[in-house]
């Protein structure tokens, strides 16, 4: 019964569409044999080159040559655009093959049809299966091409970068780049101002990361109970109002924070200095800066945190604590042993996210004090920058990609496997078909 | 008053004036006369308007520039982003096809990756292409972020629409197009309008993209323009920042008040999981 299959599937492996043909779909074969020779021209004119300039990242910089008894400039490699189109490339070479064994597929599904009797489709209603079929392939392309070229891409050429000495004063197009293999990391590790600098922002944003989950945490679930006693009254009205700096946006709340610390003419200050008080270097001292960030974090995330333990105060059944109030037991303890536990359990993933979240909490760090104090000894750091402001740092005004893309992968090794911990524990994924 | 009651009060009473005195404090002096930070009351002797309309008369800074920027970028984020979240979520929750499982993964794995992974590569990418001070480049990182950050979120609410639906709608006649235009789209409304806002008050708020890609002055967008008014050596223009930051939380906060319900639900849904 394998009058059909064999050839048409064999004749495609040989060249796309020849199978299509066997099977006498002209059209469909036609458009096959039309992929296969431009992908022909295209791994004969231009693959090869862009493979070795993948590789070797050019060999001639921008240079003077003397044209006409003039020294002018004369454009040599680019490393940059050499790497991209060496990146472009490997995917066009993917998406082709992929093609190819669309092609083989096809060719042996329509034979096998045929083999049992069924007639070829011609290419009308081929086209209307698609629309059908595909239809969610037909859909899906526009967003995955986004995600794809915008952050698969990006990211793999962040990975590449790691390994390149891409950083000032080594830019093309005056100087070429060159793949250098672990080196960026380990300088990063061994090199004495690099090292130093790296094992301190790391250290200080560890401990930040640790310090403003649990702060906030606290605030929040202790200003949730209380609120939630009984007895107390106009409990919507206080909620409302602590809910304030959620709602803000940030980005507003820390630029007023920065002027309302402002050493010099700030009005926390002046209050200090109308009580007698000297004022505080908020923002300029390495330890009160600090501080300074760590209490403004904590004024901006712990309503977020009193939300969730609010709503899970409700989920609690009354009969726990009619229980314990029978027994006698003391409010602190009711709050140890009923409370405490199942807030902690209904939040567990929520406190594994938010550590993730501070540890990159960019914008509390770069708009507040921008990083700064200056430390004498760190390498374009200062005293509060996290690793991701130091990162922002060192590719924007510093221009040292290479340690900036080192700094990335370090940064999301840390927060994948935070991640990873955090989605073994969510329903959405396993449950998917449950409903229904 | 029990004793217990009055230190709750008291601690409630204590915390809600560090709250509100920072949102009134900025209030107080986007209204306040003169364009010093120094201020000897708390409420300003003689109020005055004067500085939001030199919002946008002023032309030493171009807000009413950054203003128009904004919502052009927030807007287009917003279209874009949610019609690629429409898509690729229903694509992925109704749909059984090879590769779907892996797709899935690829999304997961690609929603850890910190938007600083590729903050290197996007700017040297964009430097290297000119693609630089584009609101066109800042769109569409946005947007295609925004599809990754809430494709899960969106994918979870087909999933709980019944399958019958969309067969009985099949058995009549009707192609998946018409299906997905004509029973989906109406019904996922509520979705897209929250993914929207979400998209919309990202894109209105963010810092760290529009300063990286964004380079002039006519470009900027509100974020990094007065983050560039606070962060100039001798900032003289405190009242006119304090103006302009009052008028940038007026439309999150608007949307907040509106979208507090939806945001308060979802957070608990997602903690009480468990």
């Amino acid at each position: 019964m394998t009058r059909h299959s064999t050839p048409a599937t064999m004749l495609s492996v040989l060249f796309m569409g020849m199978g299509q043909w066997y099977n006498r779909q002209f059209m469909k074969g036609l458009l096959f044999i039309a992929v296969e020779l431009f992908g022909i021209y295209w791994i004969v004119t231009r693959l090869g080159n862009s493979i070795a300039g993948l590789i070797s990242l050019g060999h001639t910089p921008r240079t003077m040559v003397k044209v006409d008894k003039v020294y002018q400039m004369v454009d040599g490699d680019h490393s940059i655009f050499l790497m991209v189109e060496g990146l472009i490339s490997l995917l066009v070479v993917f998406i082709f093959v992929a093609l190819y064994v669309l092609n083989i597929r096809d060719a042996w599904a329509t034979a096998k049809a045929r083999d049992s009797g069924v007639e070829p489709h011609v290419f009308k209603v081929t086209l209307k299966n698609i629309g059908n079929r595909y239809f969610p392939h037909l859909i899906l392309f526009l967003p995955l091409t986004a995600s794809l070229m915008l952050l698969v891409m990006p990211i793999i050429f962040t990975i590449l970068i790691a390994f390149t000495d891409f950083a000032a004063p080594n830019l093309p197009p005056a100087k070429l780049v060159h793949w250098v293999g672990f080196e960026v990391f380990n300088k990063l590790t061994y090199l004495g101002t690099w090292s130093k600098t790296l094992f301190g922002v790391a250290t200080w944003t560890v401990f930040w990361a640790i310090v403003t989950t649990i702060t906030t945490y606290l605030l929040g679930t202790v200003v949730a109970v209380l609120i939630a006693q009984k007895g107390i009254r106009w409990k919507k009205m206080w909620r409302t109002l602590l809910i304030i700096p959620f709602a803000v946006p940030n980005l507003v709340s820390l630029l007023v924070f920065r002027n309302l610390l402002n050493s010099e003419f700030g009005p926390i200050n002046q209050y200090l200095e109308w009580m007698g008080l000297s004022g505080l270097p908020w923002l300029s001292d390495p330890f009160w800066a600090r501080f300074t960030v760590i209490t403004v974090n904590l004024w901006l995330s712990f309503p977020l945190i009193m939300i969730l333990v609010t709503g899970v105060l409700t989920t609690i059944p009354k009969d726990l604590y009619e229980a314990a109030e029978v027994d006698g037991a003391s409010r602190f303890f009711t709050f140890r042993a009923i409370t405490l536990p199942l807030v902690l359990f209904s939040t567990a993933p929520i406190f594994i996210a938010q550590f993730a979240s501070n540890f990159n909490n960019f914008n509390v760090i770069f708009l507040l004090t921008n990083g700064n104090p200056i430390m004498p000894d760190y390498v374009y750091a200062g005293g509060t920058d996290l690793l991701v402001t130091w990162l922002y740092k060192l590719t924007l005004i510093n221009n040292q990609y290479n340690f900036a893309s080192v700094l990335s992968i370090l940064i999301f090794l840390v927060v994948a496997s935070l991640s990873i911990i955090n989605y073994r524990n969510t329903q959405a994924f396993k449950e998917e078909d449950m409903i229904q | 008053m029990k004793l217990r009651h009055l230190i709750t009060y008291l601690i409630l009473l204590v915390l809600t004036i560090s709250i509100v005195y920072p949102a009134l404090w900025i209030l107080m002096s986007s209204l306040k006369v003169g364009d010093s930070l120094y201020s000897e009351t708390f409420i300003p002797k003689a109020f005055t308007l004067d500085h939001y309309k030199e919002l946008f008369t002023n032309t030493r800074y171009h807000y009413s520039r950054w203003y128009m920027n904004t919502i052009k970028v927030a807007v287009l984020s917003a279209i874009l982003g949610t019609f690629m979240t429409l898509l690729g979520s229903y694509a992925m929750a109704r749909f059984r096809f090879v590769g779907r499982k892996f797709g899935l993964m690829g999304m997961l794995v690609l929603n850890m990756f910190p938007s600083f992974m590729s903050l290197v590569a996007i700017y040297v990418l964009l430097l290297q292409f000119d693609l630089l001070n584009s609101h066109w480049a800042l769109i569409l990182i946005y947007s295609s972020g925004a599809f990754i950050n809430n494709v899960f979120v969106a994918k979870g609410f087909y999933d709980t629409i019944p399958r019958s639906l969309e067969e009985a709608a099949r058995i009549d006649g009707a192609s998946h197009w018409k299906v997905f235009t004509n029973v989906m789209i109406p019904l996922s409304k509520p979705m897209l309008t929250y993914v929207s806002l979400v998209i919309f008050n990202g894109a209105w708020v963010d810092f760290i993209f529009a300063r990286l890609i964004l380079r002039t002055v006519d470009q900027e967008t509100l974020a990094v323009g007065l983050y560039d008014i606070v962060n100039q050596q001798n900032a003289t223009d405190f009242t006119f920042f304090a103006a302009g930051a009052v008028l940038l939380a007026i439309p999150v906060l608007l949307l907040f008040v509106w979208l507090q319900r939806f945001l308060v639900d979802g957070l608990t849904a997602g903690a009480s999981k468990g």
